[in-house]
């Protein structure tokens, strides 16, 4: 029961890595990016790569593969998003819908449908005794670094001249420029973060996740669901979903197992129902 | 101008028939089938996303869910094909006022995420209700019932068929054009007006979304039964995707343009697999992107401007802007 709690929790920290990374774009774009997804697999995929191509290992991965994705990301931010942002955000997430059927096709047709294997880093191999269970070593890395990532991203949005650019460029961009920021240029990067983040819960994923083109793509719909439970655009309310969405969906799993894939979509509607903008969300959500 | 206006209607639409009365002699039957069941689950996405302003990215809840009960009804009653059909499309029209109840409370990108979740919730449960649904085997060998006569040749089957796409594009183009679909696209250009005017906004677009469902129930139900399975593919959300790529490449808030988007898009896809090219989204997905970022009107809604411009040579014809999703083109 605790490992099952456990379990959750880890599950929870994909979700809240990815949906950090969204609800940042969100907030400062307008942009709900649905090739998050894809990235993610490509984060697995880059870190698969580097191993089996060039032996290149996980722990220089961890930090090369997301920082590569980021690039991507700040390129394609400027090259296309950027046209479409003042449009309706409608336009935006068909864009990167198309992206994400091209990424995903891509590596499909490199790779094919079936899993790679991805070997656990030696020195994660292990389990570790945590007084009331024991637990794979890797899982328990997963979670403190995660929460690490989240814990970080939260105190530089809140405490850091950047952060407070940025949650004010969020919240009211005419103002922020008229006190002289220039809002758009915070918005390449913080695009790019979010997909750096993306590519980084793909490498965590790696080693204990099987990796194939498939992976992210329903990952992200249920993402897609804690952001709209969390509230979109909200980072704390984003975060805190997700490991509570995670947690949720394991406990359901051990008592009512063929609850165990639609309970979030059921938490969902739940939500909905009692506050359409989302538990942390603001009013836009509905007229 | 009233003149050609007058004239102008009959001829589109007795066009608009005869190839889909035709379509079967120059394309391959089944094909002309799949065309024809997207153009009409395309034209109910439209309804929505055209003349609603909603962007629903689950449809394929309702195709695929019409599909499976289709299929059962057919399967199992022995019940010419379209009763199963007609079952289909009411099980979509009912499964629509929960998830459209949730759903219409929400704006703009907000609706498309969870009318997604939503659709990917039906996926999940038609993947673990074996007993029913056959799971990844879906449902196989559904006949085509209909009094006793063979329809096993495609070519006349899709004479079998076309009666009810036909019926589900006309109404929807009645709804369109009815005074409900004008208080539709009020909601859409000026939802806090369209409230001032006493209109329950909500209610008009929870009812929309519901025909919307029932409409792509009835392709959904049509498909199935020409293809003779119902499988996963049909609740998967790039199925959603693909009947939103059809409308935009057909244009926004064309009804018709969808057809058009339908018949590239399944024509492709054909094509593709002759060729033996599994990996279509790649090539679909770059089209899309270049009709989003270049062509955000579409095909007909290119053509209809470039029609009207040539009508009015009027070079100050105000250029309609396309900031907003559905706006009237």
């Amino acid at each position: 029961m605790l490992q099952q709690a456990f379990n959750g929790l880890v599950g929870g920290a994909f979700y809240a890595l990815l949906a950090l990374g969204l609800s940042v774009i969100f907030g400062m774009l307008h942009v709900v990016n649905f090739a998050h997804g894809a990235f993610y697999m490509l984060g697995a995929f880059g870190s698969y790569v580097l191993l089996d191509s060039f032996g290149v290992s996980f722990w220089v991965a961890l930090p090369l593969v997301p920082v590569v994705l980021g690039v991507v990301g700040v390129v394609l931010e400027r090259l296309f998003i950027r046209r479409l942002t003042p449009l309706d955000p409608l336009y935006n997430f068909l864009f990167t819908f198309g992206l994400a059927l091209i990424l995903q096709d891509l590596v499909k047709r490199q790779y094919g449908v079936q899993s790679q294997p991805y070997p656990r880093p030696s020195a994660l191999r292990g389990s570790l005794d945590l007084g009331l269970f024991t637990y794979p070593a890797y899982q328990v890395f997963v979670l403190a670094l995660s929460l690490l990532v989240c814990g970080t991203v939260w105190v530089v949005l809140t405490r850091t001249r950047i952060g407070m650019i940025v949650r004010a460029s969020t919240e009211r961009p005419e103002l922020t420029r008229a006190l002289g920021i220039d809002v758009a240029r915070w918005v390449t990067p913080v695009f790019g973060f979010g997909v750096a983040l993306a590519g980084f819960a793909g490498v965590l994923a790696a080693p204990m996740r099987a990796v194939n083109p498939l992976m992210g793509a329903d990952l992200i719909i249920t993402v897609f669901a804690v952001v709209v439970i969390g509230g979109l655009g909200s980072v704390f309310g984003s975060v805190a979903a997700g490991f509570a969405v995670g947690l949720v969906s394991a406990l359901g799993n051990y008592y009512v197992p063929s609850l165990s894939q639609t309970l979030v979509f059921i938490l969902m509607a739940a939500v909905l129902l009692w506050r359409p903008a989302g538990l942390f969300g603001r009013e836009e959500a509905t007229i | 101008m009233i003149l050609s206006k007058l004239a102008g209607r009959p001829f589109l639409l007795t066009a608009g028939l005869l190839v889909a009365l035709g379509l079967p002699w120059f394309v391959y039957p089944p094909v002309a089938m799949d065309i024809v069941c997207w153009a009409l689950f395309a034209a109910a996405v439209d309804l929505l996303l055209g003349f609603t302003g909603l962007l629903s990215f689950g449809h394929a809840a309702f195709w695929g869910g019409s599909a499976y009960v289709t299929g059962l009804i057919a399967l199992h009653s022995g019940l010419p094909f379209p009763v199963a059909v007609l079952g289909g499309a009411v099980f979509s029209a009912v499964l629509a006022v929960p998830i459209g109840f949730l759903s219409v409370r929400l704006r703009g990108i907000y609706f498309a995420m969870v009318t997604l979740a939503f659709a990917q919730m039906v996926y999940f449960v038609a993947n673990q209700w074996r007993d029913a649904t056959g799971g990844e085997n879906g449902l196989q060998g559904i006949p085509k019932e209909l009094f006793g006569l063979d329809l096993s040749d495609p070519f006349f089957f899709y004479y079998a068929g076309l009666p009810f796409i036909l019926a589900g594009l006309f109404a929807a183009w009645r709804i369109v054009r009815s005074p409900f679909g004008r208080v539709l696209m009020s909601i859409r250009d000026n939802p806090a007006r369209a409230r001032a005017l006493g209109y329950s906004i909500d209610r008009y677009k929870l009812l929309a979304f519901v025909l919307s469902a029932g409409l792509s129930g009835l392709a959904g139900g049509v498909f199935t039964i020409s293809h003779g399975f119902a499988s996963l593919q049909g609740v998967y959300w790039t199925t959603s995707g693909q009947a939103v790529m059809m409308v935009v490449l057909g244009g926004i808030g064309t009804l018709w343009g969808g057809a058009i988007g339908a018949a590239l898009i399944v024509e492709l896809h054909d094509y593709l697999a002759t060729a033996g090219f599994e990996e279509t989204g790649i090539i679909t997905g770059a089209i899309f992107i270049l009709v989003v970022l270049l062509f955000r009107r579409g095909v007909w809604g290119t053509a209809r401007d470039l029609i009207a411009a040539r009508k009015n040579r009027d070079p100050a014809a105000p250029e309609n802007s396309d900031t907003k999703v559905g706006a009237p083109v």
